[in-house]
């Protein structure tokens, strides 16, 4: 049993690995595998080739495999924290949470100092907050309302509510405050430039570290709120840390990349397919290297066309007929 | 020494600023090694006495001390490492085997990421070798019979190794052999490993067997504690369960149906067991039996004896009463 799974592991390690290759090499302009490897070897004299590669490509790839481990892990835990097969950032509305505060930030803040709002900082931290009392609401329901599918239909209608409010800040903000705004929420991977990365790394990185030392809780919430008190686990801590490392992760992505549809709901169930295993020490690592996986997929789809196409609509894709299936399955 | 004891406790459930007193005063006492039945009819606040033990509610007055501790003053790890529980909570986990369910029990004994100690590995397996569910440790959850799940559950509680187990109506939507092995197997857990389990059940005649005490809960008299068979001679059952629809038979610690019997007949019999059959089949089917009656029955080795006929089966003669 461990062996196989171990063995599954380094499989997908490997294609994960491959894929960030293939993912530097496919573009609108042809790089060669031999100028891609030389490149990062540093013997390349092609400028052009290594400009590409090393500030457009590279971020790029990074952001992937950062995107889609956020977001899968962010999925994995609110579909224990729901105990709903269906909860996921996105369709909770927590990344239009996340726009919210986005949002605010890009258009009704003129009275923000530019430092605060360029940096990127400005953008996180307003994401995240907005992220986290999206999250939070839908707790709060939570309790009132048990059924899953009637859970879901709150959350779009938390994420309806959240985009109203945008676009009643669009329509009172000023021109170039929009159009900074459309462009961020047409949702990219190439936005985030190195600069950003060091924002975005860190960030990310530290709501994993909390996530997975969540996992022994995660493990006992599985079996619902009553027996993981038995247990001896603190729900009301629990919950607020699962919120805040969900919220730190889903909504540090969404910052930067606009929303990503799918991937959290769609990632955590093919990890619990594959491993067949319900233990959150497999599933959380499973999830990060499939969804890092599907995103750079994802990308090098949407570079095959000669327009780029949003990275958003790549991924729904891939992920409304998981969630059409799963509601199937479910009958 | 009791491991459980309770001090002019009261219970219910607070919603907003109105609370609802469901019990109040209640003095009870669990000693260790013992099985105590929780009986009481519904609304009687058995699932709110038992909540409110375990301390997953406040009392509304009164202490619950785990030994001689006031519950209040535990932190939830503490309160996992005295009480043990098994809800009525329904556990649907996808991909999660028997052993993984097993596992969580050493919850409060296990390091930051779950990982099991040698001795924690052995109580998983010698828990799920107690409720004899050996051969399918590695069986997925979905894979199992309601009764199955149900002893997963309790192997669970007893692998999280608590002097003190809780178990909310285990025997509900189990069949009848599901039910008697639950209460054997909870028996024999108390007797073996000394720990003390309370339960709270419907199945008053299973109870009445398997539990060295029981205390049974009344809306108007608060709890009623005792050894079963004393509780059943002084008549305590009957008043608890008091209805004309039924009563409490305690000649066979069953609910016996109140039958309105407007005919009258005699019987004779030297044959008990033939006898108990038949008299209640004639109360099925409205006859009280009362020496003297104009119509007589014997019943001998080959069958009924009415009016000079014969009858083999009981079928035979309730057809010709009827005509």
């Amino acid at each position: 049993m461990k062996s196989r799974k171990t063995i599954l592991f380094a499989l997908l390690t490997v294609l994960l690995a491959l894929l960030f290759l293939a993912d530097l090499t496919f573009g609108s302009i042809r790089i060669p595998l031999s100028e891609t490897i030389n490149v990062f070897f540093g013997k390349s004299t092609n400028n052009i080739y290594s400009e590409i590669l090393l500030n457009f490509r590279l971020p790029k790839a990074i952001t992937a495999i950062l995107a889609g481990a956020a977001l899968s892990v962010a999925g994995l835990m609110m579909q224990t924290l729901f105990r709903n097969p269906l909860a996921d950032p996105y369709i909770l509305g927590v990344s239009s949470g996340a726009s919210l505060g986005v949002a605010i930030v890009m258009m009704a803040a003129a009275a923000l100092p530019v430092a605060f709002i360029s940096s990127g900082w400005g953008l996180v931290v307003a994401a995240i907050i907005g992220a986290a009392l999206v999250l939070l609401l839908v707790v709060g329901v939570s309790y009132k309302v048990q059924n899953s599918v009637s859970l879901l239909i709150v959350g779009i209608m938390f994420g309806t509510i959240a985009s109203s409010l945008v676009s009643v800040l669009q329509y009172f903000s000023n021109p170039d405050a929009i159009k900074l705004f459309i462009m961020w929420n047409m949702g990219s991977l190439s936005a985030v430039t190195w600069e950003y990365l060091q924002i975005l790394l860190p960030v990310i990185l530290a709501g994993l570290l909390l996530a997975f030392m969540l996992t022994k809780r995660l493990n006992g919430l599985l079996l619902g709120e009553n027996y993981a008190r038995g247990l001896g686990i603190p729900i009301t801590q629990t919950r607020i840390l699962i919120v805040t490392a969900t919220g730190i992760l889903a909504g540090s992505v969404t910052a930067f990349t606009g929303p990503i549809a799918f991937v959290g709901v769609a990632i955590p169930h093919i990890a619990r397919g594959l491993f067949r295993s319900a233990k959150h020490q497999y599933l959380m690592p499973a999830s990060i290297v499939l969804g890092a996986s599907l995103i750079l997929i994802c990308d090098i789809i949407s570079q095959i066309p000669t327009h780029t196409l949003p990275i958003n609509t790549i991924s729904a894709l891939f992920g409304a007929p998981v969630i059409i299936w799963i509601i199937m399955k479910r009958k | 020494m009791p491991i459980v004891k309770t001090r002019r406790l009261s219970i219910g459930y607070t919603k907003g600023k109105n609370s609802t007193l469901v019990q109040s005063n209640l003095n009870l006492q669990l000693r260790r090694g013992e099985m105590v039945c929780l009986i009481g009819p519904n609304g009687s606040g058995k699932t709110t006495l038992l909540r409110t033990l375990a301390g997953l509610q406040e009392p509304l007055q009164g202490d619950v001390m785990i030994d001689d501790r006031n519950i209040s003053e535990f932190t939830q790890q503490e309160k996992a490492l005295q009480i043990a529980l098994v809800l009525t909570d329904k556990v649907q986990i996808e991909n999660a085997t028997v052993k993984d369910i097993v596992t969580l029990g050493q919850h409060p004994y296990t390091h930051w990421i779950g990982g099991l100690t040698p001795e924690g590995r052995k109580k998983v397996d010698e828990a799920i070798r107690m409720v004899h569910l050996d051969d399918k440790s590695g069986h997925y959850l979905n894979e199992l019979s309601d009764g199955e799940r149900q002893r997963v559950m309790i192997a669970k509680a007893l692998a999280q190794d608590t002097p003190l187990i809780i178990l909310d109506e285990p025997t509900a939507h189990l069949d009848l052999p599901n039910r008697v092995e639950v209460m054997l197997l909870l028996h024999r857990l108390a007797h073996k490993t000394q720990k003390s389990i309370l339960l709270s059940t419907h199945e008053l005649d299973l109870a009445l067997q398997a539990a060295d005490r029981i205390w049974l809960l009344n809306q108007n008299e608060g709890v009623i504690y005792g050894v079963p068979e004393d509780l059943v001679i002084d008549g305590s059952f009957n008043r608890v369960f008091q209805s004309e629809a039924y009563y409490f038979n305690s000649t066979n610690g069953n609910f016996s149906m109140n039958y309105t019997l407007p005919k009258k007949i005699s019987v004779s019999s030297s044959d008990n067991t033939r006898l108990y059959w038949t008299l209640r089949a004639l109360a099925r089917a409205g006859y009280s039996v009362e020496s003297g009656a104009s119509t007589t029955i014997t019943i001998t080795k080959n069958g009924w004896q009415m009016e000079g006929k014969l009858f083999e089966t009981i079928e035979s003669l309730l057809s010709t009463l009827q005509e």
